[in-house]
C-alpha cells in the first residue's frame, strides 16, 4: 500500500521521481473521476510543475517527509490562483488571491497538490451529496455515500488516488467520512491548526485536519500543518511535538474509557460487534479498559444544531453578490440583488442552516436557544474534563451506521444530522479525535473513534498506530483499487 | 407652543476614529483621502477565509480614554458581531462590543457659557470597526463602494441621557472632542468624519420622571449641526405632543440644507442585529499592570491643565478654560509665558484675545498661525519694557500677522517706538491746549469729562506713541485741576 511514508522513502531513494508519481496519480484520478466524482478541480499542470520543483530539491539532496508527495486539498482551503468553490454555485468561479496557512505550509514542505476535493457545500452535510458539482461516491460501493462533508478527500484516499488529503471537521466532517470510507481521519484540538484561509462554516467548531490511510501518515501531515499562526487569533501558541516519534510507544498502562453513551440503541449491532473486538485488541495491547459515562453527551446534536447554524448565518453573510462570487442577473435594486444572489447561489441545506441560525439569534429567541446551547456546550466540555481526570483516552464508534445509500437523507434532514451523533461532542468541547478502520459491517467499513484531552494528538496517534500495527483493517482497499 | 412646560432629554453616542496607523483588525493603513479601495486589504474586503486580528494600539487608546474620564476598565471584554446587510459592510456584520464593553462608567465635566458647571455621566465606551462608504454621486445609475474606511477603529462613547438642552449637548461634545485630542487618540477632524455623533432626543412634561419616546438623529458631523438638529427636533416633538400627537420611536436624519430632521426608519423597520460573541476573536484581557502603565503615561488632561493655569499663572477660570480648549493652544500659551518670563496674564489676554480672534477670522488652526509663540512673546516684551503701548501693540500685531515680520522690525520701520521724552509730550500738550481754547475753558470751569478729550487729542498728535501713563500725568499738571 503506497503510504506517505513509503512514497517519501521511495522518492528519497530516487526509486521514482515526484513527476512520475504525480503523473501516475493524475491518471488514476482522471480514470476514477466519472465513478467517484471525488474532485472538483484537478490541477494537473500546476501539479507536474510542483513535482518537478520537488524533484530538483530532492536532486539537490534535500530531504523531507512530504517532499514530492502528492496530496489533495479539500476545496474549502483557499489556494492562490486555483479556484476555491466550497462546492457552491456561490463560489463556482472564485479564485482566491492567497493561500490558506495550511496550504502554504504543505506547499513549503514540498507536498504536491494534485487537486481540490469535492465536499458538501460550505461543509454543511454528512454525505457529500450537497455539492454544486454533483455527489461523491464511496469507492467501497458507489451507490453509497462517502460521508461528509470531507467526502471527496475520504473517497480519494480510500480509492488510493492520493496517499493523504486535508479535510475540515466542524461536527465530524473528517472522522465520519473517514469511517465510512475505511480510512484514518484526525480532527486536531481546536486551535492546533490555523483556520486562516479555510472558508468558515462555524468558527468556534471548525478545525482543519487530515485524512490518510495510516496514523503514521496523519502524523507526518499534522507535523507540517500544526502550529501557531499570527493571522488566526484562535490558534494556540504551543510548541508542536514530534508526532512520529511518539507513534511506537507501548500501550501498556494506558487507561482507555469506553464511552457508554455511544453504545446506544441507534448503534448498528454489526458495528458494535467490530468495536467490541477492537476494544479486546486494545486490551491485548496492554491498555486498561473501563466504562465511562458522559451524561450530557446525548445533548450534543441539538446543541450543535443551534451553535453551528448561528455562526454560519453570520459567516455566510459576506456572500452577498457585491464584491465576489455569484451575482444574479439584472438585479432590480439592492434588495433584489441580495435576495436572488443568495437565493440562487446557495443550495437547500445551506439555506436551511442560515435560516435556522438567523432564527436562534433573533431578538426574543437568543436566550432560549443560543445562550442555552452555550450553557449546554459548557456542561458537555465539563463532562469530558471530568472523564479525562480518570482516563487517558475515550473510545467508541465513529458513526452509528455504515455508509448509507445516496438520497437516503432527502426526506428528513434530521436523520442525516443524527449520523454525526458520536462525532459532534469533540467539536463542542474543542477536543482532538481520530477515527481508524476497525472492521466491516454489511461489507462496508466501520470506524473506531478515540477522543483525547486538549493537545493530546500524540497520544491519539500513538494508540491508533499501535492498533494499526496489530490489525490490517486500514490496509484493506475497495475492490478494483490497486493497493 | 409652550416650551417652558417641557423638559428636553438628550443622550449622545459619539463615534471617534482612533488614530492608529493600521486598522483595528487588519494591517491595512488608515490614511484618509487615498484613492478608493487602496487602503483595504483582504480582511477589510471580507474575503472568504480571512480572519480578524486585534490591533493592540486601539485597545490601549480605549483604556486611555476610560482612565481620562474616571471609568472602569473591564479586565475582560468581548467583541461581538452586529449583523446586518449593507453594501459598505463587507462581511455582513460589524465587529463591535455589546454586552461586555472595554470601558464603562465615568463622566465628563462641562461648563456652560453662563459659567454653570455640570457633570454628564458616560454609560460606556466600546471599540468597534467603521464601515466603508457608498458613493451615490460618481457613477450615474450605480452605487460605488469605497472600502478604505472599512475596519478603521472607532470608539463609541455613549452618554447617559443627562443633557437638558442643545447647548449642553454641544458643550459635552466639545469637551469630549477636546479630551480625545489631548489624549492623541483621535485627530478630531469632523469634516473627514473622524468625530461624529448620534443624538437621542426626547421631551417630557416638566416634573415627569418617565422619559418620553425618543428619536435618534444619526451621523451629525459638526457642533453647529448638533445644536440645530436638536433644536429642530425638540420643537418638532413639542409641537406634535401639544397638538395631541405622539412621538414615535424612530431613526431620523438631519438635513443641514433644509435645517430639519426627517424620518429614516421606524422602530418596526429597525434591524434585529442578532448580536453574538465573535468566535474569531478571543476575549480582550487587560490586567491591572497594563492599566497602571497606561495611567502613568497619560498626558496632562484639560481640566488638570486649566486648574494649573489658575493656580500657577493666576488666570481666571474662564481664561484657563479657553486656553486649554486644545492642547496645541495651551502649549502655545505656555511657550509664550516661558519666552516672556513674566506677566502670564498679559500672555493669556493676548493668546485668548487678539490671537484667537485672528485665527478665527482666517479659519486657521493654532499650528498654522503666522505669528509663532516666540514672535508673540517678543511683541509682549515691547509692551512690558514700554517701547510701545498696548494700543500700538495691536497695530504691530496686525502688521506682524499680515507680513510675517518680527515685532521689532515693524516698530522700527514704522517709527512706532513709544514717546517717553517728557519734553516732547509737553510740547504736544501745549499745542493741543492752544488749538482748543473753548474746551480748555470748559474743562477749567468744571467739565472734568473733557480730560479724555485732551488725552485723545494729544495721543492723536503723537500718532498714538506717547507713553499713556506719562501723558496722563503731564496732562494733569498742564491743565490744572477741573473746576479750579
Amino acid at each position: 500500500m503506497p503510504t506517505v511514508a513509503s512514497l517519501a522513502a521511495a522518492l528519497q531513494a530516487r526509486q521514482i521521481s515526484s513527476a512520475e508519481l504525480t503523473r501516475q496519480l493524475l491518471g488514476r484520478i482522471e480514470a476514477a473521476q466519472p465513478r467517484l466524482n471525488a474532485f472538483i478541480s484537478v490541477t494537473a499542470d500546476e501539479a507536474v510543475r510542483a513535482a518537478e520543483a520537488a524533484d530538483r530539491r530532492l536532486a539537490a539532496g534535500e530531504a523531507g517527509p512530504l517532499l514530492g508527495v502528492p496530496i489533495a486539498h479539500k476545496d474549502i482551503f483557499c489556494t492562490a490562483g486555483v479556484r476555491t468553490t466550497c462546492a457552491s454555485k456561490m463560489l463556482a468561479d472564485f479564485v482566491a488571491p492567497y493561500d490558506a496557512t495550511v496550504v502554504a505550509r504543505l506547499k513549503a514542505a514540498g507536498a504536491v497538490m494534485v487537486g481540490k476535493t469535492n465536499m458538501d457545500e460550505f461543509a454543511m452535510g454528512s454525505s457529500s451529496e450537497n455539492s454544486h458539482f454533483g455527489p461523491v461516491a464511496n469507492p467501497w460501493n458507489v451507490k453509497r455515500v462517502p460521508g461528509g462533508s470531507s467526502g471527496g478527500s475520504a473517497s480519494a484516499v480510500a480509492a488510493r488516488l492520493v496517499p493523504a488529503a486535508t479535510g475540515t471537521d466542524t461536527g465530524g466532517s473528517i472522522r465520519q467520512p473517514a469511517a465510512l470510507c475505511g480510512v484514518t481521519g484526525l480532527k486536531p484540538t481546536y486551535g492546533r491548526v490555523s483556520r486562516y484561509g479555510m472558508i468558515a462554516f462555524a468558527s468556534s467548531l471548525d478545525q482543519a485536519g487530515v485524512i490518510a490511510t495510516t496514523a503514521e501518515d496523519v502524523a507526518l501531515m499534522l507535523q507540517v500543518m500544526a502550529g501557531f499562526d499570527e493571522r488566526d487569533s484562535t490558534s494556540v501558541e504551543l510548541p508542536v511535538p514530534d508526532y512520529a516519534a511518539a507513534l511506537g510507544r507501548p500501550l501498556a498502562g494506558m487507561k482507555i474509557g469506553v464511552l457508554t453513551e455511544f453504545f446506544d440503541s441507534g448503534l448498528d449491532p454489526a458495528i458494535e460487534q467490530t468495536l467490541r473486538a477492537a476494544i479486546d485488541e486494545l486490551r491485548r495491547l496492554g491498555a486498561t479498559i473501563s466504562d465511562v459515562s458522559l451524561p450530557n453527551l446525548p445533548l450534543s446534536v441539538p446543541t450543535y444544531y443551534v451553535v453551528a447554524p448561528a455562526e454560519c448565518s453570520s459567516n455566510l453573510a459576506r456572500f452577498d453578490g457585491v464584491r465576489y462570487g455569484y451575482r444574479c442577473q439584472n438585479p432590480r435594486d439592492l434588495k433584489d440583488l441580495y435576495e436572488r444572489s443568495r437565493g440562487e447561489g446557495f443550495g437547500a441545506e445551506v439555506k436551511r442552516r442560515i435560516m435556522t441560525g438567523t432564527y436562534v439569534l433573533s431578538a426574543g429567541y437568543y436566550d432560549a436557544y443560543y445562550l442555552k446551547a452555550q450553557r449546554v456546550r459548557q456542561l458537555i466540555a465539563d463532562d469530558f474534563a471530568r472523564a479525562f481526570a480518570s482516563v487517558d483516552l475515550l473510545v467508541g464508534p465513529t458513526t452509528p451506521t455504515v455508509a448509507f445509500a445516496h438520497g437516503a437523507g432527502d426526506s428528513d434532514p434530521v436523520t442525516m444530522y443524527l449520523n454525526d451523533i458520536y462525532t459532534i461532542g469533540a467539536n463542542l468541547a474543542g477536543l482532538p479525535a481520530i477515527s481508524v478502520p476497525c472492521g466491516f459491517a454489511h461489507e462496508l467499513p466501520a470506524g473506531m473513534q478515540f477522543l483525547g484531552p486538549h493537545f493530546a494528538e500524540e497520544r491519539l496517534l500513538n494508540v491508533a498506530h499501535r492498533y494499526q500495527q496489530a490489525t490490517d483493517w486500514h490496509r484493506r482497499a475497495p475492490a478494483g483499487v490497486a493497493s | 407652543m409652550n416650551a417652558t412646560r417641557w423638559e428636553t432629554v438628550i443622550g449622545l453616542e459619539i463615534h471617534a476614529q482612533l488614530a492608529t496607523r493600521s486598522k483595528i483588525f487588519s494591517s491595512a493603513p488608515t490614511a484618509y483621502g487615498a484613492e478608493p479601495n487602496t487602503q483595504a486589504n483582504l480582511v477589510d474586503l471580507g474575503y472568504p477565509g480571512v480572519l480578524p486580528v486585534l490591533n493592540a494600539a486601539a485597545v490601549r487608546m480605549a483604556v486611555m480614554f476610560g482612565l481620562a474620564i474616571g471609568a472602569d476598565i473591564a479586565p475582560r471584554s468581548v467583541f461581538a458581531r452586529k449583523n446586518y446587510f449593507y453594501p459598505d459592510l463587507p462581511k455582513g456584520y460589524q465587529i463591535s462590543q455589546y454586552e461586555l464593553p472595554v470601558v464603562s462608567g465615568g463622566h465628563i465635566d462641562i461648563v456652560l457659557e453662563d459659567g454653570t458647571a455640570k457633570r454628564v455621566g458616560v454609560t460606556r465606551a466600546h471599540l468597534e470597526e467603521d464601515a466603508g462608504k457608498s458613493l451615490h454621486e460618481c457613477l450615474p445609475g450605480l452605487t460605488g463602494l469605497d472600502l478604505n474606511r472599512a475596519g478603521t477603529p472607532l470608539i463609541e462613547i455613549v452618554s447617559e441621557p443627562e443633557m437638558r438642552s442643545a447647548r449642553e449637548a454641544v458643550a459635552y461634545m466639545k469637551k469630549v472632542h477636546t479630551l480625545v485630542r489631548y489624549l492623541g487618540i483621535c485627530d478630531g477632524n469632523m469634516q473627514e468624519g473622524s468625530f461624529r455623533c448620534d443624538a437621542n432626543v426626547s421631551v417630557r412634561p416638566v416634573g415627569q420622571e418617565k422619559l418620553g419616546t425618543r428619536a435618534e438623529i444619526k451621523n451629525i458631523n459638526s457642533f453647529r449641526y448638533v445644536e440645530k438638529a436638536i433644536g429642530f427636533e425638540v420643537a418638532r416633538q413639542i409641537e406634535l405632543l401639544e397638538s395631541g400627537g405622539k412621538v414615535v420611536q424612530e431613526t431620523r436624519l438631519y438635513d443641514p440644507d433644509k435645517g430639519e430632521t426627517r424620518s429614516m426608519r421606524s422602530k418596526e423597520e429597525a434591524n434585529d442585529y442578532r448580536y453574538f460573541p465573535d468566535p474569531d476573536l478571543l476575549p480582550v484581557l487587560i490586567d491591572a499592570g497594563t492599566v497602571q502603565q497606561v495611567r502613568a503615561a497619560l498626558p496632562e488632561l484639560p481640566d488638570q491643565k486649566a486648574a494649573r493655569f489658575v493656580a500657577q499663572h493666576g488666570l481666571s477660570a474662564y481664561d484657563a478654560g479657553v486656553l486649554t480648549a486644545s492642547r496645541e493652544l495651551a502649549d502655545y500659551y505656555e511657550t509664550v509665558v516661558h519666552e516672556l518670563g513674566e506677566d502670564p496674564k498679559l500672555a493669556a489676554n493676548w493668546v485668548a484675545g487678539d490671537l484667537a480672534a485672528f485665527l478665527n477670522r482666517d479659519g486657521l488652526e493654532i499650528d498654522a498661525s503666522p505669528i509663532g509663540a516666540a514672535m508673540l512673546a517678543s511683541l509682549l516684551r515691547r509692551i512690558r519694557d514700554h517701547t510701545i503701548s498696548g494700543k500700538i501693540a495691536k497695530d504691530v500685531f496686525e502688521a506682524m500677522w499680515a507680513e510675517g515680520l518680527p515685532a521689532d522690525a515693524i516698530i522700527e520701520s514704522r517709527g512706532l517706538r513709544q514717546i517717553t521724552d517728557q519734553g516732547a509730550i509737553e510740547q504736544a500738550i501745549e499745542a493741543v491746549m492752544a488749538a482748543n481754547p473753548k474746551q480748555l475753558a470748559d474743562y477749567r470751569a468744571g467739565k472734568d469729562k473733557l480730560f479724555g478729550f485732551f488725552v485723545g487729542q494729544t495721543m492723536k498728535a503723537t500718532q498714538g506713541k506717547a507713553n499713556p501713563a506719562l501723558l496722563n500725568e503731564l496732562l494733569k499738571n498742564k491743565l490744572g485741576s477741573a473746576g479750579g
